[in-house]
């Protein structure tokens, strides 16, 4: 098994943190796992994307060309990206902004109103979360019980208090899934 | 009194310091870094602090300063031995490390090193020979150089408006919180040899206390770079130097980490 | 204990320098190798191992402390990235001119000048030529992974200490921020002061008893004895060349092609490789570990087998000089290269390939 994964959207979205405890949880889980960032200036405001590699073998190339799975948060991403989804993969989207949708008909699509949720949740914190639990759902990636170990080791001590919240805006994304 | 007698050892009233090495000296007659090696030799046996003592040799006319006084030494890059002194006093602490820096060393491309590390409080002495000018590489001003003083990069005198003025560094110095005694000397009268020997025993001490930094400048006089005769010199010392950067404690604090 | 863990590069150096046993670390922060000091200042190792961490008003600062660290005995290293390890290189000169052990890290970005945050690997020449003034070398090491930012950690202070010389941690600004498992190493406990003074009897410690006082220099102004001070250097860098040359090989049995290729770019062209050779590509891949000593033996015995050599680097050609050098004419070399933070995929170097090489897709 071996997932090829991009996380992309504004600085701010948690973007990095999502694609952070997805790693986490493969390495719960036992597989080989590689987070490369975008980093720099790109964390406070401009567009962010982190690739994450999760395999059961030892991973060569941090950096390819195209993709398994991307998570799509923003229109400029998605218009960077959507082209770099391989044939018979998936495109995980927030539709809430986006004004050219994607095209593509050799992928999966998969709309995700997370936004919308997480303004219906009232803690936009929980916005990453629910994608992180959209694409548990569509990519049977890692168990539940890794993502929330992953969770543990993330987060410092003082907020893991906010594992429940966390857990429930997952299982919540899951059910975004049409 | 025959020759004989003199020599007798109960004659004997003054000797060199056993950790002034017996070696030919590099400076020139008349210098003023002779005195200050042989009063840090003197202070560093009187304290009992050969064993632990490390010495940071500047760029300048001291750069072979190691040579002469038998303890630990390191030669520094020119500016940096604060720097040195820094992680050598840090990594050893119960090792007295100081560092010997010339007014070009310390005041000009040593600036920031010497600045920070008398700011952090580093546990280190700094010994400044204050003489005016670069002796080692011929004569050229330095930050410390008088206004209208004459050296090969100000033949016609320094000038305010093309060289600015001079530095008076170690009024900063006295200025910073990590500092705890910072002291204004000089070695060209047998009393004021006696009042340095005094300040860098003092000095030493705080090192060895922890008490922060101490700064001991020496305006000395350099002879050569000046084109004067040693007792001109002197005498050039007194009546300008001393004008510009006046003698005495700038600062004297028991414990600078205490505020 | 061991601990399996997920980290940045930079992150894990910090955790390795405490558990290998360091006593001292003197940085300036820049981008992209903060989080180095950063964890070491979070790790506060100072209240377990008794590791000095200090933050130092530059680069220039930082490396002369290490100069000082060093020139005590002690454990020291510095990291910062292009900019700041140009401002590094009197520092490194006066550490290899003293003969003194020291680890600097150097977590490349893109120049020259202020350049650009994003990774490169445009500093080889520095690195592996010299950088500061004088004939010096320092040994080079390149992390591919984030468990080599830890293992090299270790390993480069032991082969500066084993040489008495300057060693170098060269690494990309991916293998700094990207996260991948990691697997610490036990905890050494830093050597007792006793230990230093047995280990380092040439070192300014103080002279606690020791009869011949020590003193650390690089300055020799009589030329007959400055000769031979260089002489002794080049004799260490003979012995470090006969004995610490260090190079991976993949797909080489049966290579008709070679890449040549260091740091995460090796990564990448591994990748491209296993995807040609899917299609019957006979490709191998060559990366070089030590940048200095260079595996330049290895690579001349290559390319007697091999119809030609790419090169992929992070810069515009500058470790293609050395393979060139190794090869001497016997095969054609080509560099592929991005500058300025950007980063090839396989695709694209597999495309450079086959324009290089277009007889090899006939």
């Amino acid at each position: 098994m071996k997932e090829e994964i991009i996380i992309a959207g504004f600085g701010g979205q948690g973007v990095l943190s999502m694609g952070k405890i997805l790693a986490y949880g493969a390495l719960m889980n036992g597989s080989e796992v590689t987070w490369m960032p975008a980093y720099g200036p790109e964390q406070r405001g401009g567009t962010a994307n982190v690739t994450v590699i999760v395999s059961d073998k030892p991973i060569s190339s941090p950096i390819v060309d195209s993709y398994d799975t991307a998570v799509i948060l923003n229109q400029q991403s998605l218009d960077k990206f959507e082209s770099k989804v391989k044939p018979g993969g998936t495109l995980i989207y927030d539709p809430y902004g986006i004004h050219r949708p994607p095209t593509r008909t050799d992928i999966t699509i998969v709309p995700v109103n997370a936004t919308d949720e997480a303004i219906a949740l009232g803690n936009s914190k929980t916005y990453n979360m629910l994608l992180l639990g959209a694409l548990l759902k569509v990519r049977n990636l890692i168990p539940d019980e890794a993502i929330i170990r992953g969770l543990e080791k993330t987060l410092p001590e003082r907020h893991h208090h906010l594992i429940p919240l966390n857990r429930e805006a997952i299982d919540r994304g899951k059910k975004l899934v049409k | 009194m025959e020759l004989q007698d003199i020599i007798k050892p109960e004659n004997k009233i003054y000797e060199r310091p056993h950790l002034l090495l017996d070696v030919n000296t590099h400076y020139c007659p008349g210098c003023s870094h002779g005195v200050v090696h042989k009063l840090i030799a003197e202070v560093i046996a009187e304290l009992g602090l050969e064993d632990c003592a490390v010495g940071v040799a500047p760029v300048g006319c001291a750069v072979f300063a190691y040579n002469y006084i038998d303890i630990d030494w390191i030669e520094a890059a020119h500016g940096r031995a604060p720097a040195i002194a820094t992680a050598a006093s840090r990594l050893w602490p119960e090792n007295v490390v100081f560092t010997y820096q010339g007014d070009g060393d310390l005041a000009a491309i040593g600036t920031a090193e010497t600045i920070h590390a008398a700011n952090r409080g580093e546990d280190i002495v700094i010994v400044f020979i204050n003489n005016a000018i670069y002796g080692m590489t011929g004569g050229q001003m330095a930050p410390t150089t008088l206004l209208g003083q004459k050296t090969a990069t100000t033949p016609y005198g320094r000038r305010a408006d093309l060289n600015g003025y001079p530095l008076k560094i170690s009024d900063i110095l006295a200025g910073l919180d990590g500092t705890c005694y910072v002291t204004r000397q000089t070695v060209h009268t047998p009393a004021a040899v006696r009042k340095t020997k005094a300040a860098l025993k003092k000095a030493f001490l705080n090192a060895k206390a922890k008490h922060g930094t101490s700064v001991v400048e020496v305006v000395s006089t350099c002879n050569s770079g000046w084109k004067m005769s040693p007792a001109d010199s002197n005498k050039w010392m007194q009546e300008h130097m001393t004008a510009k950067y006046p003698l005495g404690d700038l600062k004297d604090i028991e414990n600078a980490h205490i505020q | 204990m061991e601990e399996i863990k997920l980290m940045k590069g930079n992150e894990a150096i910090a955790h390795a320098a405490i558990r290998y046993g360091f006593d001292g670390y003197f940085g300036y922060p820049i981008t992209p190798q903060s989080e180095v000091l950063e964890t070491l200042e979070a790790l506060m190792p100072w209240e377990t191992t008794g590791m000095v961490v200090l933050q130092a008003e530059s680069e220039v600062a930082a490396i002369n402390m290490v100069y000082g660290g060093a020139s005590t005995g002690k454990k020291v290293m510095t990291s910062s990235s292009s900019p700041g390890v140009s401002l590094k290189q009197e520092g490194i000169s006066y550490i290899a001119g003293a003969e003194l052990p020291a680890l600097i890290i150097n977590v490349m970005r893109g120049g020259p000048g202020l350049g650009t945050i994003q990774p490169s690997q445009a500093d080889y020449f520095q690195a592996t030529k010299g950088g500061g003034h004088g004939d010096y070398h320092l040994i080079v090491l390149s992390p591919a992974t984030v468990q080599e930012m830890v293992d090299f950690v270790g390993l480069g202070m032991d082969l500066a200490f084993k040489y008495r010389t300057p060693a170098m941690l060269l690494a990309d600004g991916i293998v700094g921020q990207m996260m991948e498992k990691v697997r610490l190493p036990e905890f050494r406990p830093r050597r007792t002061d006793d230990e230093v003074r047995q280990q380092c009897p040439w070192a300014a410690t103080g002279k606690h008893g020791r009869k011949k006082r020590n003193v650390i220099t690089s300055l020799e102004l009589e030329s007959a004895a400055m000769e031979k001070n260089n002489e002794r250097l080049q004799e260490t860098y003979r012995k470090i060349s006969e004995n610490e040359v260090r190079f991976q090989e993949y797909y080489t049995d049966d290579a008709e092609y070679l890449i040549v290729a260091f740091g995460t770019v090796a990564r990448i062209a591994l990748k491209a490789i296993e995807e040609a050779r899917e299609s019957g590509l006979k490709i191998g891949l060559l990366r070089p570990i030590t940048l200095w000593p260079f595996c330049s033996a290895r690579i001349a015995e290559l390319s007697k087998q091999v119809k030609g050599i790419l090169t992929v680097e992070l810069n515009a050609g500058q470790m293609i000089e050395d393979v060139r050098l190794a090869v001497n004419g016997s095969v054609p070399v080509y560099h592929y290269g991005r500058m300025g933070g950007m980063i090839p995929t396989p695709g694209e170097i597999m495309d450079a390939f086959k324009a290089d090489f277009p007889d090899a897709v006939k």
